[in-house]
This record gives structure tokens, sequence and C-alpha cells, in this order.
């Protein structure tokens, strides 16, 4: 019986546990409470993961009201994916932030971290559960309202005109996105997004359509950070403390690139969005501007956090490149993707936490040693680094192999030796952090002042993650190979 | 505004009236226009008229910050507690047929404790934003 609940669950566990905390007010029970939860979703999550059938779904009826007439979520291989990715890095993530937040939040404002970040976990859950194109983009709107204060929520002063930004073009993402909802509504009378698909095969070449389809994807790419829409990501994850950028990376856009592709293939179907619109050679283009652009702007930061912040908008386009592609491997790589440079980025932000907590800084000219004075973190940053990079026997490895594979059956040549190209720069920038880290003598105080092992061991859990999913790829592979598929089929 | 009789006296006069306006709306929410949302601010309403009168200390003598907080919380729980009865009593989440006897008066029980927890969450909330707005530069932190 309960096992039928599983999808709400999911769900309202965080959605609920948020209004607890902020009663119980106290940090430490507040810090409990989000822990479990985070936890419990976890392994919800990978329940849920290991029940949908093949080729199948779970449906749930929310107020038992049914399926096209009521709110409805779909649990099906693609949905499960993406809530094991969002609950994992979730509880990773709030195990490392107890030792974090005390040093980078006031102690006042802890209760309050901890219910936005519960909150924000919800909506993520929710995006990726439910089947109710509104009620996706209320849930949008908890995760994104959520994260917009946990931006704020540090200490620095930057970080509230960097959450402001993210503000403006966030509404202006969602806004978008609620417009091509209504539109779709106009056209179909329904919400529910596999109702939706159906009726839409009588009506897909209409005008009315064709604007949804356009306002949804720019509006999306907005949430994703596509390449000439990412400025808000740079300001915001390198403002924000570190726990929050590092989950952010990992889950906010991954969701929402979860969700362009819920509405590319399953929604408006493959004919309409890639074929008919020549969406293949805008997002092509696009994605070759975000790895080229930037990596290359990555190359040329001086801080670390802001470094990582350029690369994710470089992943991004990888993930885009696979969407675009449009074959079985292509999707897979796309799915893949999310996994892969969501444990990568969350295990760099992590250990570029205890790096702030230690040194204070952030800035590339101050990490001059840092392998003397923190040589874990320092060497769990280039194992992860190598992830970025894509390097056999990490998890970056499989997404580049399954892109290049992509574009060869797809004859582009060239597109398979651009994703090795930009793979270099990528190399260079992780080269950098070496060269000072290593190479260099430590400017002042070199004494041994390693990252407490509250923050080490987290870190170094997704750390040994990008190694491990990159030589043991069952689960990983297997399960976003079922999600690619389950994304093409759509709703049937 | 300690010398505006008129107004002082006035307010003291409307503020129960407003209170019970508020409770109308919210329980004539079922059967004509009204409910929980429109409710909750005509009872927030209610207070920042105290406040505007009387002055933001007094407002918050009566409804203390803590207890405004408390408010925003308890609000979502009530509704999520509903839709949680619903699953314990072997519905789905928010179902609302499961929690009477007879599947109507589940419903009008179930929209009404869900109304009356968007009532408490939305009055808090006005009331947080105006304490916010209106403790600008008075509170140290700024909060």
């Amino acid at each position: 019986m309960i096992s039928a609940q599983l999808p709400i669950l999911q769900v309202v566990l965080p959605l609920l546990a948020a209004p607890l905390i902020v009663l119980f007010r106290h940090p430490g029970l507040a810090w409990l409470v989000a822990a479990a939860v985070s936890w419990c979703s976890f392994a919800i999550a990978v329940a849920l993961f290991f029940a949908v059938p093949a080729g199948g779904a779970f449906d749930y009826a929310l107020g038992s009201w049914a399926a096209p007439w009521g709110i409805a979520y779909r649990i099906d291989s693609a949905s499960a994916y993406v809530l094991v990715l969002v609950s994992l890095i979730a509880s990773v993530v709030v195990t490392y932030a107890r030792s974090s937040i005390a040093a980078e939040v006031d102690r006042d404002s802890h209760y309050l971290f901890y219910a936005m970040f519960v909150l924000c976990l919800g909506g993520l859950l929710g995006i990726a559960a439910t089947n109710d194109a509104f009620n996706l983009f209320v849930f949008l709107e908890i995760s994104s309202l959520s994260s917009y204060v946990l931006i704020a929520i540090g200490r620095r002063r930057r970080a509230l005109h960097a959450a402001f930004q993210y503000l403006i073009m966030g509404t202006m993402g969602a806004t978008f996105y609620v417009i091509g909802v209504g539109l779709l509504y106009l056209m179909t009378g329904t919400l529910n997004m596999a109702d939706m698909a159906e009726r839409l095969a009588g009506v897909s070449e209409t005008r009315p359509v064709l604007s949804a389809l356009a306002f949804i994807t720019v509006g999306l790419s907005l949430k994703i950070a596509l390449f000439p829409l990412h400025f808000w990501l740079p300001n915001a994850y390198a403002a924000a403390p570190s726990v929050v950028s590092a989950f952010l990376a990992g889950t906010a856009t991954k969701v929402s690139v979860y969700v362009l592709m819920r509405f590319l293939f399953s929604v408006f179907g493959v004919r309409l969005s890639l074929d008919a619109l020549h969406l293949f050679d805008l997002l092509v283009g696009l994605s070759i501007a975000a790895t080229v652009a930037a990596s290359l702007i990555a190359l040329f930061q001086d801080d670390l956090k802001r470094m990582l912040a350029y690369s994710s908008v470089a992943q991004v386009g990888y993930i885009t490149l696979g969407i675009a592609l449009n074959n079985a491997d292509g999707l897979t790589a796309a799915v893949i993707h999310l996994f892969n440079h969501g444990i990568t980025k969350v295990a760099l932000f992590m250990l570029v936490g205890g790096i702030v907590l230690r040194m204070g800084t952030t800035r590339f000219s101050d990490m001059a040693g840092l392998a003397r004075r923190m040589p874990f973190t320092a060497f769990g940053f280039v194992v992860a680094g190598l992830s970025l990079i894509g390097v056999p026997a990490s998890a970056g490895f499989v997404t580049k192999w399954y892109l290049v594979m992509a574009a060869l059956e797809r004859a582009h040549w060239w597109l398979a030796a651009l994703v090795v190209a930009t793979s270099l720069i990528s190399a260079l920038y992780v080269w950098r952090f070496v060269e000072m880290a290593y190479l260099r003598e430590p400017a002042g105080d070199a004494r041994r002042a390693e990252a407490p092992l509250a923050l080490l061991v987290p870190a170094w859990i997704m750390v040994l993650a990008c190694t491990y999913f990159g030589l043991e790829t069952s689960y990983s592979l297997t399960g976003a190979q079922e999600a690619a598929a389950a994304l093409a089929r759509g709703f049937r | 505004m300690r010398s505006q009789l008129v107004l002082r006296v006035i307010a003291k006069l409307l503020i129960p009236f407003m209170l019970l306006f508020a409770l109308y709306v919210q329980f004539h929410g079922d059967f004509g226009p009204g409910g929980g949302f429109q409710a909750g601010v005509i009872t927030a309403a209610a207070v920042i008229l105290y406040g505007l009168i009387y002055g933001l200390p007094a407002a918050r003598r009566l409804v203390p910050d803590r207890f405004v907080e408390s408010m925003i919380a308890c609000g979502v729980l009530l509704y999520g507690g509903v839709g949680v009865a619903g699953m314990l009593l072997g519905g789905n989440f928010l179902d609302y047929f499961v929690l009477a006897a007879d599947p109507v008066h589940g419903q009008h029980l179930g929209i009404l404790l869900v109304e009356l927890g968007v009532l408490i969450t939305v009055a808090g909330v006005m009331l947080k934003i105006f304490y916010v707005f209106a403790g600008r530069g008075r509170d140290p932190g700024g909060a």
C-alpha cells in the first residue's frame, strides 16, 4: 500500500519538512530534519528507480481525481533517473552543509537556510515527478524562489545583487514557460502532458503551437543557462555560499534540461520540434558557441568559483548538443551527462567550500602552493577535474564517448572533432589549477591546514563517484539509456 | 498619531468587524466569491490598520514576530496535513472523499480545512511583509 504512495511522498516529504523546520527554529534540529528528509528522499528515489518497469510508468492521481482532469504524477525511467540524481546530490550536500554553513551563514538564519534548502529540493523533485504542465510551473517557481533566497543568504553583499539578477532572468524564463503552456492550453484544452501530446498531433502546425514551442524553448533555455542566456549563472554561483553553489550546480539547471527534453521529445514530438523547425541547426550552433566560448572565458577567470561556473555553462553545451543530435546515443549522452556532470561539479564546488573555509578566498592567485597546505583537497580537485575534462576512466569520459559516437552516426566528423577539441580547453583550465597548486611555492604561511573531515568526506565521496561511474557504468548508463528511450517514446 | 482621536476610536470600532468579515469571506467561500486567500488578506489588513493607527510597536506587541512566523509555517502544515490525512485514511494525497463517511461531506470538510490553512499562511505572509517594510531602518540588522 505504501509503495503506491511513493511518487507523492517523494515530493511531499521535503515540502512539509520546510514549515516544520521553521517551527523548530533550532539550528541543530533544523539540520537533522533536513538531512533525514534528504536521505529519505534518496531512498524513495532509488526504490522508484528500480521499481519502474522498462517501458512503463507509475501513475498517481492527486486527490483521486482521474488523470486528464486532476493533477497526475507520472514516474517513468526518465523522471526516476532525475529524481535519483537530485536526491543523491541533496543528501550528500546536506551532510556537508552543517560545517560549511556554520562558517558562511549567520547563526540566526541557519533554520531559514535549511527550510529553503528542503523547499528547493521539494520543488526540484516535483518538477521531475509531475505530469501536469502547470503544476510543473508551480514547482519551477518553488525551486527558483527558494534558490534566490539561498543565494542571497550568505554574508557577502554582492550575493544580493547576484540573486536579484538571477531573480529577474529566472522570472523571465518562468514567464515565457507559462505563456507557452497557456498557448498549449488554448489549443488542446488540457494541462496533462500525456493528454496534451496526444491532442497536439491534430493541431501541430498551427501558429499558437509553434509560438508555444518557441516560448517554452526560450524560457527553459534561460533556466538551463544556454549560452547567450547564461549571464545570471556565473554571478549567482560565485556569490552564493559554497553549499548552495554545489547544490544548484548539480541540480537546478539539470532539472530544467530534463523539462526541456520532456517538452521537445515527449510533448511536441521530434517531428515538430527538431525536424520541422530546424531547431537542430540552432541548437547545434548554440551548443558549439557555449562549449567554445564559455570554456575560453573560464580559462581567463581570476576566481575559482567563477571558473567552475563558466565551465558549467560550457558543459550545458554538451548536453544540448546531445539533444540536438537526436539519435539514441546523443540522447543517452545528454541524459548521462546530467548525472556525470552533476556529480563532478558538486565534487568540485564542495572542495572549493573547504578552500573557502581554510583560506578565506577563492582568488586564483591565492591558490599558490595549495597542494602543500591542503593536499587532499587539491588532489580531489585534480581527480574531479579529470572527469570534467573527460579523461578515460572518469565519468566525464562516458559522456564524451557517447557524444562522439552520436556525432559520427550522423556523419558529422567535424562535430566529433570539436567535442575533443573543446575538451582540450577544459584541460587547460584544470591545468591552471594544477600549476598553481602544485608547482608554485606558497606565498606566506605554508603550514598544513587541511579542510575538516566533515567537509572532506562528503566531497571525496563525490570525487570517488566521479571515478567509479567512469569504470562501472551499469546503473548510470543503462539508467540513462532507458531514460533516453522513455523520453523519445513519450507518453505512449 | 497620538492626537488623532477620531481615527483611533473609529479604528477600534472597525477592526472587530473587519475580522468578522474575514471569517465571512472564509466560510462563504464554498458558495460565493471568497476563500482563504482573500480572508487571509482581510485578516492581515485588520492588524495592519491597527499598526498604522497605533504604531508598529503596538502591532508587534499584539501579534509578535515569532507568532507571525509560526502562522506561515502552521498554515502550510495544516494544508499538507489534510493531504496526509487523506493518505492515512486509505486514499491518495489530498483525497477529501475519504475524510468523512459521506464523500460529499468529506469534500466540504477537506476544502474548509485546506482554505483555513491558506488563511493562516496568507495572513502571516502579509503581516511579515508589512513588518519587514515598516521596520526598515528601525530594527538592528534590518531584519
